[in-house]
């Protein structure tokens, strides 16, 4: 009960060093490998903000919304919501869990049951936590939910596949806001769909996010998307942090190297703009065998002897955290 | 086939039926069975079989009233008499009469009370098992999964007549007792195939979106993933009513079934091989109507495959 009553000066959701290990192999007299898809990731996010997770495929940001929904226990670390630590919840903890953070996922395609109707999809999660509310209530709820993210009640009897990408995600979107939880965990929402249904779902979220006052974890490797939406950035680079900070200094002033060719790399139309540095090279390194000391340092320009044998933990500099060593020289 | 409908073709008819369709549904959402009959009238084959089972069914519900003659009385006047209108036909045996003097369409109609009930009680023992084998297999994995599936490789190891007739054995010579054996011997199959689809269904993102809605694993064994397996489940099941009605008739023949006198479309097309060459009706109409049947069955659970899809909903 204690983990949904907000207090003054404590962040709404925060993650304490979150880890999470993946054995591997171990087939006939193989060895296991560990795979540290998440290793050791701390952040927090305060009550109607958007952080957003960016990183290139692999580096474990989607591991990261797995961790914060609670689909799968961190192997190591916390996660908190108003200071309490979530870890063992019992089933009424569960379910109060359940109404403070939800989930929205990359496919529309995917995450909607092709089996069941519109409204049979929105009715589960308050069916299964909201035990007090009769069939009527439950219905009317879904009618006014999907009313908020400009779906028709007629849409109620009918099925997913009769949708488009950007109805669907809208769909989606109402499943997660149905129990009108504080936080909301999209896993690249609009990244499968159209360029121009994007722009619709994003400022939906928008303003559902003003609406109902909740606060999202934006996980997303679309560079102007993020900009768009985020106060607050966080740049994963192999399970680890490479750079936090506020939106607007983050894109202005990259301070940590990847983060800088992660900007280079998005495509700019004014030629004026292009960032004249080199765009990354090499693939990004196994998790089962990461690099010794700085994970990035074998694609990083300015790396050093130094930064090939000692890790770089995350610092403050400038107003925001980065994990580099030689920050001070190249800034 | 499934295919999207070519706009060059889709009529005024077809936008009629979407308004009326749209407009039933603001009114007021159509019941559930209403809805399927909608869209199960729609497929003539699957129309055609259901009236095909259902005459059957009928059949053998009044045998006792509809058959002319007791299918076990034997006539020494009428031996392998053939069918009406054939040279030495009679009218009073409009299908001829068998071996030993019984008429055949009697024997048929009290046949089918036999054979369809069989038909029926295998597929439903071995799906409902192997459905919740198959989905505890797939949802679960690991040691369940372990478990459930060495076993079924080892029941399908075996040659399922010879394995039918150990489970016969062992529980003693009846047909209850063959129709469990079947049971137990089609088993693996809806085991093996439950398990493949919900493996498959189990990656979906619907699934983690329910989780983190709270469903349990029983909800989302069998509500929300058991619907989206259900499409290869009915098509197996109704061959698995074809299957069930010859495997009967081989364990009958082999002395294990339905014993001697009682009529049953498999042991009178076992016990007739003999007369192949001299009397094609004995061999001929028990096998008619097995194929009849099982075509209706197939033919039915086609449409029920599809009328339970929303994807071919408009």
């Amino acid at each position: 009960m204690s983990f949904l009553e907000s207090k003054p000066g404590v962040a709404l959701m925060e993650g304490d060093n979150l880890a999470r290990h993946y054995s591997v192999g171990g087939g006939l007299g193989k060895q296991t490998a560990t795979v540290k898809a998440l290793d050791g990731v701390s952040f927090s996010l305060e009550a109607r903000k958007t952080l957003a997770v960016v990183g290139e495929s692999g580096c474990g940001k989607s591991t990261l919304g797995r961790q914060l929904t609670l689909i799968e226990k961190p192997s190591s670390g916390a996660l908190k919501i108003n200071g309490a630590a979530v870890g063992n919840l019992s089933e009424k903890d569960a379910k109060l869990f359940r109404r403070t953070v939800q989930m929205i996922f990359q496919n529309p395609y995917g995450s909607l049951n092709p089996r069941k109707k519109v409204g049979q999809i929105l009715e589960e999660p308050v069916l299964l936590n909201m035990d007090r509310l009769g069939r009527k209530e439950r219905q009317e709820r879904v009618r006014d939910t999907m009313a908020k993210v400009g779906l028709r009640p007629e849409f109620y009897g009918r099925y997913p596949h009769m949708f488009s990408g950007g109805q669907r995600q809208r769909i989606a979107i109402a499943r997660a806001l149905i129990l009108e939880p504080k936080v909301i965990v999209a896993d690249e929402p609009v990244s499968a769909l159209d360029v121009s249904v994007q722009a619709q779902v994003l400022n939906l979220m928008m303003d559902l996010q003003d609406e109902m006052n909740v606060a999202y974890v934006f996980i997303s490797h679309d560079l102007s998307v993020v900009r768009h939406i985020a106060d607050d950035v966080m740049v994963m680079y192999l399970g680890r942090v490479a750079e936090k900070g506020p939106t607007e200094d983050l894109f202005n002033r990259p301070l940590h190297p990847y983060t800088r060719a992660l900007l280079a790399s998005a495509p700019k139309i004014d030629p004026t703009q292009r960032v004249k540095s080199e765009p990354l090279t090499g693939e990004l390194p196994s998790p089962i065998n990461p690099p010794s000391g700085c994970a990035f340092h074998k694609r990083c320009p300015f790396a050093t002897e130094h930064c090939a044998q000692v890790r770089p933990e995350l610092r403050v500099f400038d107003g925001r955290e980065v994990a580099c060593h030689r920050v001070e020289e190249i800034s | 086939m499934n295919t999207s409908p070519n706009p060059a073709t889709s009529t005024d008819q077809d936008d009629a039926a979407l308004q009326e369709l749209e407009a039933s549904i603001v009114a007021k959402p159509p019941s559930p069975l209403a809805e399927f009959w909608h869209y199960f009238r729609q497929n003539r084959g699957a129309l055609a079989g259901l009236i095909i089972v259902a005459i059957v069914v009928f059949l053998a519900v009044f045998a006792q009233v509809v058959a002319p003659h007791d299918p076990i009385i034997q006539d020494r006047s009428a031996i392998q008499m053939p069918p009406a209108w054939q040279e030495g036909g009679k009218m009073e045996y409009l299908l001829g009469t068998d071996a030993v003097g019984r008429d055949m369409v009697s024997r048929l109609i009290y046949g089918a009370q036999l054979s369809v009930f069989i038909g029926l009680f295998v597929v439903i023992i071995s799906v409902v098992f192997g459905v919740t084998l198959g989905l505890s297999a797939g949802y679960f994995r690991g040691w369940v999964e372990i478990g459930i599936m060495r076993v079924m490789d080892i029941m399908l190891s075996i040659p399922s007549l010879v394995l039918a007739l150990a489970i016969v054995t062992i529980l003693g010579p009846s047909l209850i007792n063959a129709m469990l054996a079947i049971a137990i011997v089609q088993l693996p199959h809806y085991v093996r195939l439950t398990r493949a689809s919900v493996i498959s269904e189990l990656n979906k993102e619907y699934v983690t979106a329910s989780q983190i809605a709270g469903a349990g694993a029983l909800r989302q064994m069998f509500v929300n993933i058991l619907p989206n397996c259900a499409a290869p489940l009915i098509v197996q099941g109704t061959l698995g009513i074809s299957n069930a009605i010859l495997d009967a008739a081989a364990l009958g023949f082999l002395g294990l079934g339905a014993q001697a006198p009682t009529p049953e479309w498999g042991s009178m097309l076992a016990n007739a091989r003999e007369f192949v060459g001299s009397a094609w009706w004995i061999v001929t109409f028990p096998g008619l109507c097995i194929l009849i049947t099982v075509l209706a069955f197939n033919l039915m659970g086609d449409g029920l495959r599809d009328a339970l899809d929303p994807k071919m909903k408009r």
